[in-house]
């Protein structure tokens, strides 16, 4: 039976296709589609009819990996996982629908169809969702790493002075991170002035102040002074508003200050040269 | 008239989630960069609060037009626990998460209106208000 569906599909593949363009065309909140070339879509359109075949014919092993391949075109085509099992479920019923007209498919065998039609499409199914979560799941595994990499390093700028530039939001791991580096650094670098500056940083609440100030007490704790830059007009003005209390702390607008400061703390300053 | 949009707070991305939606809504209402810098702090400060605290809730960002002002409307409601004391929670320095304890009393410093109202065992709803002048 399913290599009859097989040979009903391929013989009238054109004709199953266009019908199955016409309908996905008509999904309202589909633009993905109907933006799409021509040319692409009949691509698209043969591999996905060639996909769903495979599936009655192939072995279950090369069936997945050309899912796979198909499932990662697919997201880089920007198909939403909702677009992607409707097309499956209309192809089925295109195909159903005209197997019954034709009466391939008619009162004796219609339990049995049924059955196989249903043995073909759930796995589809479920192994497209399987396709696209696992390729979400490296998705956002990849960009977590990607983001660790950017967070928080220690740059030694002069002998004694470090700095550690923020940029982007401060969540309770990062800012975890963030302490491990700077007395990893400071007591790598021999650093005696860390210069923290939080010109990337957008929003300063409460949380990100305080996990700020306990790495700086950690900070003096081996022995080194933190200095606070970077601090734009309007994060000052909300600073003052919430009450946050950064007394103990040097602190500058830029970061230029900020390194002339800690110069001037380990008696050191830039000077000219003349010829 | 209210135009309203919301984010639920389930993780601590959600915060961030949050603060976007309100510094778009400020921008667009036409807020500078000060008074869109403490709306999205007092957006952070209520979702993460909801966070630490109730586990799950919601932040929405209402437009306001009253009386020919504009301003943004910041509700956070949550069916937490509640809190056992406003008085204490509203007092500077008052934490029970080992933090700054300037949250609440914050957030009320840095928006207009600020109202707040928890029943315990049922939840919280925090309502901040801040005008466009």
């Amino acid at each position: 039976m399913n290599k009859q569906m097989a040979q009903y599909i391929q013989g009238n593949l054109t004709e199953i296709i266009s019908q199955w363009q016409k309908k996905m065309k008509d999904e309202e909140n589909e633009r993905s589609f109907q933006m799409m070339s021509e040319e692409l879509m009949t691509q698209t359109s043969h591999e996905f009819a060639e996909l769903m075949i495979s599936n009655l014919l192939e072995s279950h092993q090369a069936y997945e990996s050309r899912l796979n391949d198909f499932a990662e075109k697919v997201v880089r085509l920007g198909w939403s996982i909702t677009f992607v099992t409707k097309a499956i479920t209309h192809f089925a019923e295109i195909i159903y629908e005209n197997m019954t007209r034709e009466e391939i498919i008619h009162e004796g065998n219609i339990a049995a169809y049924v059955k196989e039609f249903s043995n073909w499409i759930a796995p589809i199914r479920e192994s497209t969702i399987q396709a696209y979560s696992k390729t979400w799941e490296r998705t956002v595994s990849l960009q977590k790493i990607a983001l660790q990499e950017l967070s928080a390093s220690l740059i030694p700028v002069f002998e004694k002075v470090s700095v550690m530039p923020l940029v982007g939001t401060i969540d309770t791991e990062r800012a975890k991170l963030i302490m491990e580096n700077l007395l990893e650094g400071v007591v790598k670098h021999r650093a005696e002035v860390v210069l923290l500056d939080i010109t990337g940083v957008p929003v300063v609440d409460t949380m990100v102040a305080h996990h700020i100030i306990q790495a700086a007490d950690a900070v003096r704790l081996v022995g080194a002074k933190c200095m606070l830059v970077g601090i734009r007009p309007e994060i000052a003005q909300t600073i003052v508003t919430l009450g946050i209390n950064l007394n103990d702390f040097t602190t500058t607008s830029t970061l230029q200050r900020g390194v002339e400061q800690a110069l001037a703390w380990t008696n050191r300053k830039i000077v000219e040269v003349e010829d | 008239m209210s135009d309203q949009s919301s984010v639920e707070i389930l993780t601590e991305w959600d915060i961030v989630a949050a603060r976007q939606l309100g510094r778009n809504v400020a921008k667009e209402l036409g807020f500078g960069t000060v008074d869109q810098a403490r709306i999205t702090t007092a957006i952070s400060e209520l979702a993460r609060n909801i966070y630490l605290y109730a586990g799950k809730g919601r932040i929405e960002i209402q437009q306001l037009t009253e009386n020919g002002m504009k301003g943004i409307l910041i509700i956070a409601a949550d069916s937490g626990p509640g809190i056992p004391d406003i008085r204490k929670v509203m007092e500077d320095g008052f934490t029970t998460s080992g933090g700054l304890g300037a949250g609440l009393p914050g957030v009320k410093r840095l928006m207009d209106d600020f109202k707040i109202e928890t029943i315990l065992g049922e939840g919280t709803d925090i309502r901040a208000t801040k005008w466009l002048r």
